[in-house]
């Protein structure tokens, strides 16, 4: 079996499942945020459970539209304040403790290895990453497992990416992940597990791998899983509050597909308008002029992606026709780059430095797009009006192609700059 | 069931920023999300789509995020049914759990045109096109979902569970 489907059987108690069956399984952690979350209470309310399955195993995280952007998200983000407090949730982070979801939780160590997460948000699928099976799921089946601790799965086949060959300066995760979206599609992994494997892997530090397995989605896939190793262990070791488990996949584990990547090949890449999958390499994109760059986000909004980006721009200024907002994605990741001096760094640059929230990734606030506007950011989607007005445009990248774009006005790469 | 209603047609990796954008996602009101059902795609749908209508689409229906708002958006403005190549997986399962039958079917979505009437015989798997004088079939529900839709979606399904099995009498 694959370490998706042994995951899954634990959390049905059964030996063995297989891809295709429909189950019903025992969920580790549920979790909703300011606009799923609503939903999710009403529902909820509706089923008439006399409480909460476990109310240290639901995370409410109003990130998206918070610090509440206008009047009705007040409203929305008040709903997960008052049902929190209504059923003691010991898992509810205020804005001033809260952070971007997907970079909270891992970072708080409240998502283990072997765990079994459903999230009312797509990229659930991040904590794959620390070798957990986690997706995302909409607020009716939250509102359901909220009162049973159960949601039901259909098991997934399992596609493999191996990634070989040493990274070229430059390249990250994030390009990793948008060179096989770019490959196989947004459709390319529909309905299935994506597991990464490969020498690459292995040496890929976490923050790397959160990256990966985040974009698992944008490629259509149920979850994105990396089979833990030492890396994990030392991530996972001084973090987490509950005993965990590492799962493997078998030598001889049944995948429908096997892909394999040679990565000393793939250059920094950018996804351009409108699909995650329309990559190409951003040094094939320097005529692209930009009014906009965002540095933030589930998807690179850690730690190392604020050094990366402060690496390219220290001691440099964004370019005048340019707007960059920095957005650490938690009070932690905030306070540290204070510490590292990498928010004086972003500041001296002329960029504007945000408390974290979700903001334009979504084009809720915080540096919405007008029409006719373009942005390079590190976030994960590209659709049609996703950062704002239907006619603007977003380009995906990493962090330091993002911080080189900011300094040149137009798409660059970190080569022209250090 | 039978569905019968005329069709809108639109093409693959319809996301979920297209059937409702994520700036009208403050509120999760049905009505206020019916407003602006499929507005990034087609600027107009929300003044001309009619109760008892039905979308036709490529592949990859309801990408991206996992807004149960875009479901809720299609069922609220009235659309019976969406009949698509194949649906992202997460738009799958909320379309189900709130009781909007959709189905999968190659054939229904090729040949389908903008403004043909279809009625769909949900129980049979079965899409007559009354225009065209067609039939096309889709891919059977599994009986997990037939069992979801008709205890009326999710919550329903739940509620009646959580009396049988978590609170013996
Ligand atoms: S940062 Fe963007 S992709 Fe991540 S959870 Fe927030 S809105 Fe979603």
């Amino acid at each position: 079996m694959t370490i998706t489907e042994k995951i899954l059987a634990v959390h049905c108690d059964r030996e063995e499942v297989s891809p295709g069956e429909l189950i019903n399984a025992k969920v580790d952690l549920v979790l909703a945020n300011d606009i799923t979350a609503p939903i999710a209470i009403t529902e909820f309310k509706k089923i008439g459970a006399s409480d909460v399955f476990d109310k240290n195993r639901i995370a409410f995280i109003p990130d998206h539209f918070a610090p509440q952007k206008d009047i009705k998200a007040a409203e929305q983000c008040k709903m997960l304040r008052d049902f929190s407090k209504e059923y003691n949730l010991g898992l509810y982070f205020e804005v001033g403790r809260m952070g971007i979801e997907h970079a909270l939780l891992p970072e708080q160590g409240i998502i283990v290895p072997g765990d079994l997460v459903i999230g009312a948000d797509s990229h659930t699928c991040t904590y794959g990453a620390l070798g957990a099976f986690a997706t995302g799921v909409g607020s009716t089946d939250v509102a359901s497992a909220m009162a049973t601790g159960e949601c039901w799965f259909k098991v997934p086949e399992s596609m493999k990416f191996i990634y070989y060959g040493k990274l070229n300066r430059w390249v990250g995760g994030k390009d990793l992940i948008l060179y096989t979206i770019g490959d196989i599609g947004v459709d390319g992994a529909l309905y299935r597990a994506m597991e990464f494997e490969g020498e690459t892997i292995r040496s890929l530090s976490m923050h790397a791998r959160l990256t990966m397995c985040n974009m698992a989605i944008e490629a259509g896939g149920k979850s994105g899983i990396i089979v833990p190793d030492e890396i994990t262990e030392k991530y996972v070791k001084e973090r987490v509050k509950r005993p965990y488990k590492f799962y493997t996949s078998d030598r001889n584990a049944d995948y429908i597909e096997i892909r394999e990547y040679d990565c000393s090949k793939i250059p920094p890449v950018v996804a351009c308008p409108h699909l995650p999958s329309n990559v190409k390499p951003a040094a094939e994109l320097f005529e692209v002029t930009i009014d906009q760059v965002v540095i933030g986000s589930c998807t690179n909004g850690r730690i190392e992606d604020l050094r990366e980006a402060a690496e390219v721009i220290k001691g440099k200024k964004v370019n005048p026709n340019v707007r960059m907002i920095v957005i650490p994605a938690t009070q932690k990741i905030y306070k540290q780059a204070i510490k590292e001096g990498l928010i004086e760094v972003f500041i001296d640059a002329e960029a504007v430095v945000s408390t974290p929230t979700c903001g334009p990734c979504l084009g809720g606030h915080m540096g919405v797009l007008a029409k006719g506007e373009r942005a390079i950011a590190t976030t994960n989607r590209n659709f049609v009006g996703r950062m704002g007005h239907p006619e603007s445009e977003v380009y995906l990248s990493n962090p330091a192609v993002a911080a080189a774009s900011a300094i040149m006005g137009r798409i660059a790469t970190p080569e022209e700059i250090i | 069931m039978i569905l019968k209603g005329k069709v809108w047609k639109f093409g693959d990796n319809i996301d979920t920023d297209a059937i409702i954008p994520a700036r009208y996602l403050n509120t999760s009101d049905p009505k206020e999300l019916a407003k602006h059902v499929m507005e990034d795609a087609d600027k107009e749908f929300p003044g001309k789509v009619k109760a008892g209508d039905i979308i036709i689409a490529g592949t990859n229906f309801g990408c991206g995020s996992s807004r149960e708002h875009a479901p809720i958006a299609i069922k609220a403005a009235g659309i019976q049914s969406v009949i698509a190549k194949s649906f992202a997986r997460i738009f799958y399962r909320n379309a189900f759990n709130i009781g909007l039958p959709i189905f999968e079917s190659d054939e229904a979505a090729d040949k389908i045109e903008q403004g043909d009437e279809v009625e769909i015989d949900a129980d049979k798997g079965i899409i007559r096109n009354i225009t065209k004088n067609e039939e096309y079939t889709a891919k059977p529900m599994p009986p997990f979902m037939q069992e979801l839709i008709s205890a009326g979606g999710l919550i329903k399904w739940t509620k009646k569970k959580i009396k049988t099995s978590y609170q013996p009498t």
